[in-house]
């Protein structure tokens, strides 16, 4: 299963895999981006590029909003309103329950980081 | 497994904006209870300056891998936890790397497992048992806990000139540059599958833009299903006994056998049919859905199941092989043209949940229309199913 994961057809749609468009809430400020690079490190999607001495968003719609890049800018550029987006998550709270969102067990690579939710 | 059941109870929480700790990293907070040598991974115990460390190996056992099994499907998933604090991999001196893990065992037991042959530290933050990228998105993987960790494990006299290494995918919960104005240490940034981590190690800390993607590939996604599964399962038995109690008693009572023979027959034909048609629902949304997910049109999830769902729904009536000219058949072959969609598209959504790549603001415009969607086309579905029954029972229209 590993080698199918891996081949060349699940490589070429993985491209794909892209969630709706233009719902992100990620915002740049390039005026205050001192091109530390912070964001490009922690971003899973590769949503951001170098452009000179800023970053610049190059993959809006491939953003998850997990909120990595605004908690690593240290000059507060980069704002996104993170959550986990997760439908059990939303229904819990629609129904007023606490219950905590997703998260069960994983590969411990935490690569399909979230499971099922609660 | 054993549990820790003290460790919570007796450990405040940390607070960062308690007193700055001073430039000798002495220690201002209680300090934390240290990670216990007799839980089973553990291999030894090391000497160090600050007191015995608990020591593993990088090879798992058949202990490790049969926890790991369980953990998948379910079971006692939520205990899956280890103690936070300080470990050691091998025999790391004051240069080894530090990596930070949660305490979920699985996590753990991947970074341990991808480090062979290697000496390093390994604190283990307490994100109650879940992993690190959940654990981030809480916060429990976080800022906070990390300088508290690094404050009361001691790292700081055992590693001195070691490195600090957080997984990318704890990013979301953790501020390097806090970490550093607090601890005075760099954080850096490890790439995001453990099975990396040699590489990005021999490369001199530098991850490559492979190593800081993350994928949703079919083994992932398929490693899901069981939990997908098992979660369905419940509301399943319940919803699947209904159908199967109803559909047989009006199979028995339209049918033309009476007693045993009757019984038998409308519960081959009628009830277990039901039941079988609920089962594909399930199967179309937990197993197909995942298994399909990059191939399938619509980016919605709720979309992509519903079409599974519609799909499995034609194969199901066209297996039953019902008279859609008489109002029983059509009205039954419309109320499962309505809910294996619905059904399918509602387990579908749910498994945004499990995604790597589902926005919070994808996800609530995507159930703003499914949500309702779903629930009148499961309540609709489910009348019509009744309606048929009736229509048999009655022989009616």
């Amino acid at each position: 299963m590993d080698g199918l994961a891996h081949s060349g057809l699940e490589e070429l749609v993985m491209k794909k895999m892209v969630y709706l468009k233009n719902v992100t809430t990620l915002a740049l400020d390039p005026g205050k981006c001192t091109g530390c690079g912070m964001c490009l490190e922690v971003c899973p999607h590769a949503v951001f590029e170098m452009n000179g001495k800023s970053v610049r968003i190059t993959d809006r719609d491939a953003c998850m909003e997990c909120g990595a890049c605004t908690k690593n800018c240290p000059v507060s550029a980069v704002t996104v309103q993170s959550g986990v987006g997760c439908a059990a998550a939303v229904i819990n709270q629609l129904l007023g329950r606490t219950g905590e969102c997703c998260c069960g067990p994983q590969d411990g690579s935490d690569v399909p980081g979230r499971v099922g939710c609660c | 497994m054993p549990m820790n059941k003290t460790n919570n109870a007796i450990r405040p929480r940390p607070m960062i904006e308690l007193p700055v700790i001073s430039q000798s990293g002495a220690m201002q907070r209680p300090q934390a209870i240290p990670p216990r040598p007799d839980q089973p991974f553990v291999s030894g115990t090391l000497r160090t300056s600050v007191g015995m460390v608990p020591q593993v190996e990088s090879g798992l056992t058949g202990c490790d891998r049969w926890g790991s099994v369980k953990a998948r499907w379910g079971v006692w998933r939520m205990n899956y936890k280890i103690d936070p604090g300080l470990y050691a991999l091998g025999r790391p001196h004051e240069s080894s790397e530090v990596f930070i893990s949660a305490n979920y065992k699985l996590s753990f037991d991947a970074l341990r497992s991808s480090l062979p042959g290697r000496n390093a530290w390994i604190l283990v933050l307490d994100t109650r048992g879940i992993n690190v990228w959940c654990a981030a998105g809480k916060g429990t993987f976080g800022t906070e806990e990390l300088i508290y960790r690094i404050q009361t494990s001691g790292i700081k006299q055992v590693a001195q000139k070691g490195k600090l290494i957080v997984p990318q995918l704890g990013a979301p919960g953790v501020s390097a540059h806090e970490v550093r104005r607090h601890t005075g240490l760099k954080i850096y940034y490890g790439p995001v599958r453990a099975s990396d981590l040699p590489a990005y190690l021999d490369a001199g800390f530098k991850a490559s833009p492979g190593m800081r993607k993350v994928a949703f590939g079919l083994k992932d996604r398929a490693t899901l299903i069981p939990l997908e599964l098992s979660i369905g399962l419940k509301p399943f038995v319940l919803i699947a006994l209904v159908f199967l109690t109803l559909a047989t008693a009006a199979g028995y009572a339209a049918g033309d056998l009476s007693g045993v023979a009757g019984f038998v027959q409308s519960l081959r034909t009628e009830g277990l049919f039901a039941v079988a048609a609920l089962g594909a629902a399930i199967l179309a949304g937990a197993v197909l859905h995942p298994v399909l997910l990059p191939y399938l049109p619509a980016r919605a999830f709720s979309l992509q199941g519903a079409i599974v769902g519609l799909v499995v729904a034609l194969a199901v009536l066209y297996w039953r092989g019902g008279n859609i000219h008489a109002w029983p058949g059509l009205l039954e072959a419309l109320a499962w043209l309505l809910i294996i969609p619905s059904v399918a598209a509602y387990l579908a959504m749910n498994f945004t949940g499990s995604s790597t790549y589902t926005s919070l603001s994808g996800v609530k415009k995507e159930m703003r229309i499914a949500l309702p969607a779903e629930i009148a086309g499961i309540a609709a579905g489910g009348v019509l199913w009744m309606g048929s029954l009736i229509a048999a029972w009655r022989n009616w229209l």
